[in-house]
């Protein structure tokens, strides 16, 4: 049987939840930033799947660009976890509350 | 068939990479992570986008989680001193993320659930649902609809090649070591 779009929207969606709960819930900033790309990669299903189900290709032109921005921001975001780091010795988002460094 | 593992699989290594049970390492959710992504991948294929599924996996499972894993191991993290939880928030925080779950699948249900279906046939949810002709997202569909020269995206590609460079320039002076 040919999964229907709702059942493919259906696991965008729990992805998408999963990623919400993994940076409301977990506080080391790593695993948020994993929690993040969860997130991103729930919106392409999507998008892909809607590209399927409607007969366009532009939803995937559309996915195309996300994963180009999201790599380039998974490289940015890493080089600033690093720097803060260096400067203070912990990855853990409560010990990381205040603005002075 | 193919569908429900690939999806199953998602699932279950998404979770796994949020709250794994017998691991707070992060390395073990970067691994979880990669799973997510090539079964994403397998999920494209599934759908047609051969191109995308093969991109998935260069840049997801290929680059981005190795970039990951360097970071990782640079930072030298050691386990993680048990904190103790706020219970209550992360209670709210599970409350709050089940209820968005909920709505959205009883709205995804009222929209293309059976009974509207029949109601509406001739409505466009019932025509989207019917699945049309395939479109394969092959390498040439793609390039060709990216630059189409009456209605291609020209423009934004050429803005995300500058969005590029910069991000590379800004990853090197934000890790340079600071002169002293």
């Amino acid at each position: 049987m040919e999964p229907t779009l709702s059942q493919y929207l259906l696991v965008s969606g729990a992805l998408f939840s999963i990623g919400l709960l993994g940076v409301i819930a977990r506080r080391n900033l790593l695993i948020i930033y994993m929690s993040l790309e969860l997130m991103l990669n729930a919106a392409n299903v999507a998008l892909v799947a809607m590209s399927r189900f409607n007969g366009n290709l532009d939803g995937q032109v559309m996915v195309f660009f996300i994963i180009t921005v999201a790599a380039a921001e998974v490289s940015v975001g890493l080089a600033l976890i690093v720097a803060l780091y260096r400067k203070r010795q912990t990855t853990d988002v409560a010990d990381l509350a205040t603005m002075k460094l | 068939m193919l569908f429900n593992i690939f999806a199953g699989l998602t699932v279950l290594s998404a979770l796994l990479v949020v709250a794994n049970p017998f691991s707070r390492n992060p390395v073990t959710s970067a691994l979880f992570l990669v799973t997510t992504m090539i079964s994403i991948s397998g999920l494209f294929v599934l759908l047609g986008a051969y191109f995308l599924a093969a991109v998935q996996i260069l840049v997801y499972a290929g680059a981005v989680m190795v970039l990951f894993l360097f970071v990782i191991m640079l930072l030298d993290l050691r386990e993680a001193a048990r904190r103790k939880l706020n219970l209550v928030s992360l209670a709210m925080g599970i409350m709050a993320v089940g209820a968005l779950f909920l709505v959205y699948k009883s709205s995804l249900e009222s929209t293309y659930g059976e009974a509207t279906q029949h109601h509406e046939a001739a409505a466009d949810t019932s025509q989207v649902e019917a699945a049309p002709a395939k479109v394969v997202g092959s390498t040439r569909a793609l390039g060709q609809a990216l630059f189409s020269a009456d209605n291609g995206f020209i423009l934004p590609f050429e803005i995300v090649s500058v969005l590029l460079l910069v991000a590379m320039v800004g990853v090197i002076l934000l890790s340079r070591k600071e002169p002293r």
